[in-house]
């Protein structure tokens, strides 16, 4: 099963990983990866109070499910399923989520972690900080795209 | 076309979306970015440097050279930071 699902509710990881190998007796690994709202960026830095999530409905989903049929044809996955939150999150939120199911563990870290670094890069979501002095929008991070580019 | 703006290149403009004409001369995503960054300070502001603002075709990632063709959908962008 292989599902993408774009929305302002939280979600629960252990639960999305249960329901994904729930009567399944062909996963071998699972592995579950969750991104939180974190407080601060920095030592010292003004700690963040809220981040709004922008996202482009519709297309977020296509492009997320893009990323997931490459991870197919890369990895033989078994399962997976992606959850990406819009709206305010405050820290210890939980933002994305992403879940992969295969027979062996290194298929399921490996696109795991393919769709993260793609998910940070192409999925249409764009965050704006909320710290004392002021709102901003966060700028794209070089490392992010070295992260996505060691894929290609 | 309908055109999308999202993040700060919305905020610059001062819009979410609009339905354009698109005139003589227009045929790929960098030729309507700088159409469209003659028509205000806004605009102007939201494509000052184009390299930088991004672009979907009918939902899909577009490059600057992309033939707008026959889209029905466009949308402007900064950088994507999900995740």
């Amino acid at each position: 099963m292989f599902t993408v699902r774009i929305q302002a509710q939280d979600f629960d990881a252990a639960a999305e990983a249960a329901a994904l190998a729930r009567g399944r007796t062909d996963i071998g690994a699972l592995v579950t990866f969750a991104g939180l709202c974190r407080a601060q960026d920095a030592p010292g830095g003004a700690p963040l109070i809220a981040l709004t999530l922008e996202h482009y409905p519709g297309m977020a989903e296509e492009e997320i499910g893009r990323l997931v049929e490459q991870a197919r044809a890369r990895w033989p996955l078994v399962g997976a399923t992606v959850i990406h939150r819009y709206g305010r999150m405050v820290p210890g939120d939980n933002i994305v989520l992403v879940v992969t199911a295969s027979a062996h563990r290194a298929a399921a870290f490996e696109a795991a972690e393919f769709l993260m670094d793609w998910l940070k890069t192409r999925a249409p979501f764009w965050k704006m900080e909320e710290r004392d002095d002021g709102k901003g929008w966060v700028a794209a991070k070089d490392e992010d795209d070295t992260a996505a580019e060691r894929w290609a | 076309m309908k055109v999308l703006y999202f993040a700060w290149v919305r905020e610059r403009i001062g819009i979410e979306a609009e339905e354009i004409e698109l005139p003589q001369g227009v045929a790929t995503v960098a030729e309507l970015a700088a159409f469209l960054g003659t028509r205000g300070e806004g605009y102007a502001h939201a494509f000052e440097n184009p390299r930088i603002v991004r672009a979907a075709l009918d939902r899909r990632h577009a490059k600057p050279d992309t033939p707008l063709g026959a889209a029905r959908e466009i949308a402007f962008f900064p950088p994507m930071t999900g995740g």
